[in-house]
């Protein structure tokens, strides 16, 4: 089986320029060297701090920006190199849902010509058409079809969140970018807006690309989860594997710091000292030498792969394997 | 505690305005500097519209028996050298004024608003080129722009009204140009772009609506100074053409001649011109405060 999304040493540099001439001195490196793939009816949870080119990739995805390198290939076919024009028909396979539901709808349009718009634009429906299927959608994302005669500043953060969810379903895509899209919700709001999400996968074998912070959240929704840091991936495993088993000392750091609600539970916390280098400047060797625990005089000069050390477990570490 | 009576303060909240008459008395008890504007500017365009059901005088018709009459009688402005009834020159003065600001404001943001658009949106050279063009206009100040255009092309009221809404243009760019910046940044924007509208859609449908909110309190803004411009350029004789009745050019044939002699040919276009700025200016600021709520006191 083809996989939906099949992405091969992407890749995002942002040139930096100085001086008169605009010479380019350096080059920040958003993206360097990311691979995965997602199959049909499948999560990826995609987890980092901030900064480590979580949204660059969701971007560089959607073709939002153009990647530096790497590829991109959607059911096969690859989207890396394709033209504004030739990119129309791909973009009804693939949506994108972001994080600030305020600033992602149009403020001046109402809730159901948003929705609808998507449906005009690639002339699926027209007129009376249009407004039933904006019906359906709304209903499908639970809102009350009723609801599409009000403008963005009416709804709340979760309902404004659920018309963006309706607006990437509108072209029926298999593959639904998902950057943060509950990061801003209040946690209640969190829970039924990731369950809608988990219901909508059910029912249309959609496939996420979830970007998030919030380990817990992940956790739920993702089958595989990958983690990233400085723009590189440096674990990848199944969900289960990744959550009991962590194998990189990034991932053993970033999940003791998640809260438990026990609060008499002792745990060995793993507090990682300093801050993640700039990305202009990426340390030689392993990018995480700098903070990691363990560090070996190798780490400074040889850059880990990543290699398979279990089935389906990927890990970017110099004391695994080998 | 029961029965407090909470009415007064409802009522001051505007919880009872109801129907477009309920509501304009609200906004006037709000805004009462900008209901004297308001009012202003509805007597203006309502002597503009229906000015020969206000004056029974022709304002273009001379009559040598009553040169230079004073004020009162049938002749309630009195009248001018060439026996010309003020009241009515002033009435259809309006008019002119009015064909001015409207066309001067419209001509003047559709120009801003489309290069200003492509400035913000494009970026790159098109931003270059339109900036340091509009550096270059408004370097030059407004009148002197607008003398040396219509000097150029010789006075009418297209002329006029040409020579008068270029200046303008650079101001409505800059607005539009700094909005499209900001909003051209936001997610819904991303979010249109990854559906796969076009440029155009994305910029007109989706950035333009969201940036012309600060236009409208600046096209206020120029609405008045049009009419000040149209009345300056009519006094250096190089707007409106004779015997077309324009304030300002009522002002300047009368300035010199006859302010010591007949003063009311000075002082009553005087005060429409002023009345008249005055009132847009008044209704400007209303209208930003308006729109923008965080300078609500």
């Amino acid at each position: 089986m083809t996989p939906v999304i099949e992405v091969t040493d992407l890749q995002k540099h942002y040139p930096v320029r100085k001086g008169l001439l605009r010479r380019q001195v350096g080059a920040v490196f958003a993206v360097d060297g990311v691979s995965f793939s997602i199959n049909q009816g499948e999560t990826l949870g995609l987890v980092g701090e901030s900064g480590c080119g979580k949204s660059t990739v969701a971007r560089t995805v959607m073709r939002l920006i153009e990647p530096t390198g790497g590829s991109i290939r959607l059911n096969g076919t690859d989207i890396t190199g394709l033209s504004k024009a030739e990119m129309r028909p791909f973009r009804r396979q693939m949506q994108i849902v972001f994080q600030d539901p305020f600033s992602s709808l149009n403020p001046r349009m109402r809730a159901g010509d948003i929705v609808g718009e998507v449906l005009e634009v690639h002339h699926l429906t027209r007129g009376r058409a249009t407004e039933a299927r904006v019906a359906e959608l709304f209903a499908q994302v639970g809102l009350r079809p009723a609801q599409m005669a009000g403008y963005p500043h009416q709804f709340s953060g979760g309902q404004r969140q659920r018309i963006c969810i309706a607006r990437a379903l509108a072209l029926d895509p298999q593959l639904i970018v998902c950057d943060e899209p509950v990061s801003a919700l209040d946690v209640s709001i969190q829970a039924q807006v990731i369950n809608l999400m988990m219901d909508l996968q059910r029912d249309k074998k959609l496939s996420y690309l979830f970007i998030a912070h919030d380990l817990a959240v992940v956790e739920h929704i993702s089958h595989r989860v990958a983690v990233m840091y400085l723009g590189r991936i440096v674990e990848y495993a199944d969900k289960r594997d990744l959550f009991l088993n962590p194998k990189h000392p990034y991932t053993e750091a970033l999940l003791s710091a998640v809260p438990v609600p026990n609060p008499r539970l002792k745990r060995q916390k793993r507090i990682l000292q300093g801050d993640v280098p700039s990305p202009m400047h990426p340390p030689p060797g392993c990018p995480f030498h700098t903070r990691c625990p363990y560090v070996e005089p190798r780490c400074r000069q040889d850059v880990p792969t990543l290699r398979e050390v279990a089935p389906g477990h990927l890990v970017s570490c110099h004391l695994h394997g080998l | 505690m029961a029965g407090t009576d909470y009415s007064a303060e409802l009522n001051k909240a505007g919880a009872n305005a109801t129907g477009v008459f309920g509501q304009l008395r609200f906004l006037a008890r709000s805004y009462p500097l900008g209901a004297i504007g308001a009012a202003i500017m509805v007597l203006f365009v309502f002597c503009a519209i229906f000015a020969d059901l206000i004056t029974r005088f022709d304002p273009l018709s001379t009559n040598a028996a009553i040169s230079l009459a004073r004020p009162g009688g049938q002749h309630w402005l009195g009248a001018d050298f060439m026996g010309r009834d003020v009241f009515a020159r002033l009435v259809y003065g309006a008019r002119i004024s009015l064909a001015v600001a409207i066309s001067c404001t419209a001509i003047g943001s559709i120009l801003g608003i489309a290069i200003g658009l492509a400035a913000g949106y494009l970026g790159g050279w098109v931003d270059l080129l339109t900036q340091r063009l509009t550096d270059i206009m408004q370097a030059l100040p407004l009148l002197v722009l607008a003398l040396v255009m219509s000097a150029a092309l010789g006075p009418s009221l297209r002329t006029t009204i040409i020579a008068i809404s270029i200046p303008l243009v650079p101001y409505s760019a800059r607005v539009i140009r700094s909005n499209t910046l900001a909003v051209r940044e936001m997610a819904m924007v991303e979010a249109a772009k990854a559906v796969g509208m076009s440029e155009f859609r994305v910029a007109v449908r989706h950035v333009l609506p969201n940036t012309i909110a600060p236009l409208i309190v600046l096209a206020t803004a120029q609405f008045g100074s049009t009419i000040l411009t149209e009345a300056s350029l009519s006094f250096l004789g190089l707007g409106i053409p004779e015997p077309y009745p324009s304030w300002g050019r009522m002002l300047s044939e009368s300035a010199a001649e006859y302010i010591r002699t007949a003063p009311w040919l000075v002082i009553f276009p005087g005060i429409a011109i002023s009345l008249v700025v005055f009132g847009t200016n008044l209704l400007g600021d209303a209208i930003r405060d308006l729109l923008d709520p965080r300078q609500r006191g």
